[in-house]
């Protein structure tokens, strides 16, 4: 097979964003404009070299793989790589990465304008755009964790960013522990296909070589294998129980909302499912397990973001919906479609969360939805954009996210009727809360300058428009450019379930619908809350996750953690540790005594010492210890 | 007819003299003198191998221990010089101060 892309192109899209990293954090920390042009230098550059490797595609051999591997690590029985495997399905999330970190890139040099740390975050964003290049493309497991820890690391970083804020610090270390947990699954599973694979040609962590593996192992052992690894997916992907840390992320910049719980971090999980589908597919009972967490995931966040006020937690729960009902399709054997869904929603969201960082930006960091009315009117091109995006997600025909949820739905219709229904209420829901959501915070007539403030909402600079335009046509051409056909071009195109496609339009247009009903006239507060009553406070506590978490944490991690340092002190350091130091000291006591101070003395140890010396090289064992004897008696004697 | 056996006994002899004067003189001097003996009897067997064996090279070592029972003698002698000078005493037993 000869494959034309060429290898630089992959390696200097790779490493791109790295060096633009380095060079701001060398040369420009001081310096606000230098530090934005470097890193949107870089992502460009990354982003100009995947798109000459997505059309060398075309010419190449039909599969478009490339592997290129450096030896990092060699030793007996095991061998770590550096490299990278292309195919399809990682250069076209590439073009995600990159392309929609290309235009987040370029609003944050509006966004972050005033901010006097920004050069601090074009380093921290360039960072975490090549960890998660480096997640699309390593051809193997243990690089693929480096850079899952890296991606894990930046995060943390930018969620915390604005550090002085004590919740935005918190939600940085939450973000970081749930992740930490689940990556803890995640390795075992890991190491455990990796102590598996060598009944070949010896142990890797290639995916290549583990996928010829595969089909000679146990089966009941892969369905753990698979397990464990989902449960890396489940941190990252944010899936029910490790889901709470994503709401808590929004306390960071919006950029990086945008970048890293919409587009791309969360998508690592979903990706490296369907990257490494051949471990998942054969085990029916992962597969199930799977799906389901995708579907409870996806109806948990719809029916939670249905009570929040606070738009860019709406657009999380969305997020963790979808992330969901992306999950699902992959349990339910569809790669195609779950990377499909993942790809539209990677441009609608983006934009989403870019729009409502514009309004955030001109209202000056308010992000309460009752507190902003009328925002059509005085902000055009943001109001434009973002209806566009709340359709597409809503899935709105004939905006990408409806070709795309549609996939889902009917892949979910034609292996499952539970896990149908769930995801059509949940879409339901979407449509529901998004509409809720525009007509809240864009409808109406605009609210008068109030006195104290003084100042006019007018629209955001073009630096921040010009990529919310650019995702707003990404958004609604999606469902045309052949996305799917491109990324598995062996399966056959997907042909539109017309049943399936009317009930979620319906479903989808009520959802919109009602939420006009309720929200269509301007009240103060949200008329839901009477209406759900008791409901409505179990919402806001988010179902009690947090409240659960907060308790075992304090009652029995702690307690558990206290009894393991008593433990600890008690018996590790005063028995073992204390007993060595005991047996040294009382060896010394013991020994003390020969010093006596007598030379003639020492001159007969030495002697009787010779002498066994001796009796040991003729081995007259009996002799040894009858001497061995005197020198006691005689210490005994002395002392 | 004079074996090696007579030979090793005369010096097994002579070592054991001068063990028992090592252990049980309390004058340093004479402890000087029972290692003089020590070496002597050591001497002797490595002459008596040499000679039984052909082989010259224990004549060489008996050459080397020489040697050093030259310096060891000097720089004890010295010691008792000094230990005489500072104690007024050459008995072993009065130098105790170094013990725990």
């Amino acid at each position: 097979m000869v494959s034309t892309i060429n290898p630089h192109l992959v390696w200097i899209a790779f490493f791109a964003p790295l060096v633009s990293c380095v060079v701001i954090t060398l040369f420009f920390l001081k310096n606000k404009t230098f530090s934005s042009l470097t890193a949107i230098f870089g992502i460009l550059i990354s982003f100009a070299c995947s798109c000459m490797v997505f059309t060398q595609i075309f010419q190449s051999s039909p599969a478009g793989q490339l592997q290129e591997s450096l030896n990092w690590i060699q030793m007996d029985g095991l061998v770590i790589n550096f490299g990278f495997l292309t195919n399809p399905l990682a250069i076209m999330m590439l073009l995600v990465v990159t392309g929609v970190g290309s235009a987040i890139f370029i609003y944050s040099r509006g966004y972050m304008d005033e901010d006097p740390s920004s050069p601090r975050f074009f380093a921290y964003l360039s960072l975490f755009a090549f960890s998660m290049i480096g997640i699309v493309l390593s051809n193997n497991f243990i690089q693929l964790f480096i850079f899952w820890e890296l991606v894990g690391l930046s995060s943390y970083l930018l969620i915390g960013f604005w550090y002085a804020k004590p919740s935005a610090a918190d939600a940085g270390v939450k973000a970081f522990m749930v992740n930490r947990i689940s990556d803890f699954g995640f390795l075992c599973g890991i190491i455990l296909l990796w102590s598996l694979s060598g009944i070949q040609h010896g142990r890797t962590f290639q995916f290549t070589d583990l996928a010829s593996v595969i089909p000679h192992l146990d089966p009941h052992l892969l369905t753990i294998i698979a397990l464990l690894l989902f449960c890396g997916v489940m941190g990252k992907s944010a899936q029910v129980p490790l889901h709470v840390w994503l709401i808590d992320a929004m306390e960071g910049p919006t950029p990086v909302s945008a970048l890293i719980h919409a587009a791309t971090m969360v998508a690592a999980g979903i990706y490296l499912l369907a990257r490494t589908f051949f471990v998942f597919a054969p085990s029916v009972t992962a597969l199930t397990f799977i799906a389901y967490t995708g579907a409870i995931t996806s109806l948990m966040a719809a029916i939670l973001a249905v009570a929040e006020d606070d738009i860019k937690r709406i657009l999380a729960y969305s997020t963790l919906s979808q992330l969901g009902l992306m999950v699902m399709a992959l349990g339910l054997g569809g790669p195609m479609q779950g990377m499909y869904h993942l790809t539209t929603h990677a441009f609608f969201k983006a934009l989403l969360f870019l729009g409502a960082g514009s309004v955030i930006y001109a209202l000056h960091h308010e992000q309460n939805i009752w507190k902003m009315q009328g925002l059509f009117k005085k902000m055009p091109i943001t109001g434009w954009t973002f209806l566009i995006g709340t359709l597409a997600l809503s899935g709105i025909f004939p905006l990408s996210g409806f070709w795309s949820k549609d996939a889902i739905l009917a892949l979910a219709f034609e292996h499952n009727t539970v896990l149908y229904l769930i995801a059509a209420f949940a879409s339901g829901l979407t449509a529901f809360y998004m509409g809720r959501l525009f007509f809240v915070a864009f409808w109406g007539e605009p609210a008068k300058p109030q006195k104290g403030h003084g100042h006019e909402i007018h629209e955001s600079p073009w630096v921040m428009t010009l990529p919310l335009i650019a995702l707003a046509i990404l958004s609604t051409i999606g469902g045309f450019i052949g996305i799917p056909q491109y990324i598995f071009p062996n399966e056959a195109p997907e042909t539109l379930n017309i049943k399936v496609a009317i009930i979620s339009s319906i479903v989808a247009v009520l959802g919109l619908v009602f939420s006009f009903m309720i929200y269509g006239k301007r009240t103060a507060s949200d008329p839901l809350i009477e209406k759900l009553g008791s409901f409505h406070t179990v919402l806001k506590n988010k179902f009690y996750f947090d409240i659960v978490y907060g308790w075992y944490v304090d009652n029995i991690q702690q307690n558990l953690a206290l009894a393991l340092s008593h433990l600890e002190k008690g018996i590790i350091d005063r028995a073992f540790i204390g007993g060595i130091t005991c047996l040294a000291r009382a060896g010394g006591k013991a020994f003390r005594y020969f010093q006596n101070g007598i030379v003639q003395f020492y001159a007969l140890v030495f002697i009787l010492g010779a002498i066994l010396l001796f009796l040991f090289l003729i081995k007259s064992f009996a002799l040894i210890f009858v001497l061995g004897i005197i020198p006691l008696l005689l210490f005994l004697l002395l002392a | 007819m004079i074996t090696l056996g007579n030979y090793l006994a005369l010096s097994g002899v002579i070592f054991s003299i001068g063990l028992i004067g090592v252990m049980t003189s309390r004058n340093v001097l004479k402890v000087l003198l029972s290692l003089e003996l020590l070496l002597a009897a050591s001497n002797l067997s490595f002459v008596a191998f040499s000679k039984f064996n052909g082989d010259y090279a224990g004549q060489l070592i008996v050459f080397f221990v020489i040697l050093v029972a030259a310096a060891e003698v000097a720089i004890g002698l010295a010691i008792v010089v000094l230990m005489y000078r500072r104690l007024s005493t050459i008995q072993a037993d009065e130098l105790k101060e170094l013990k725990w």
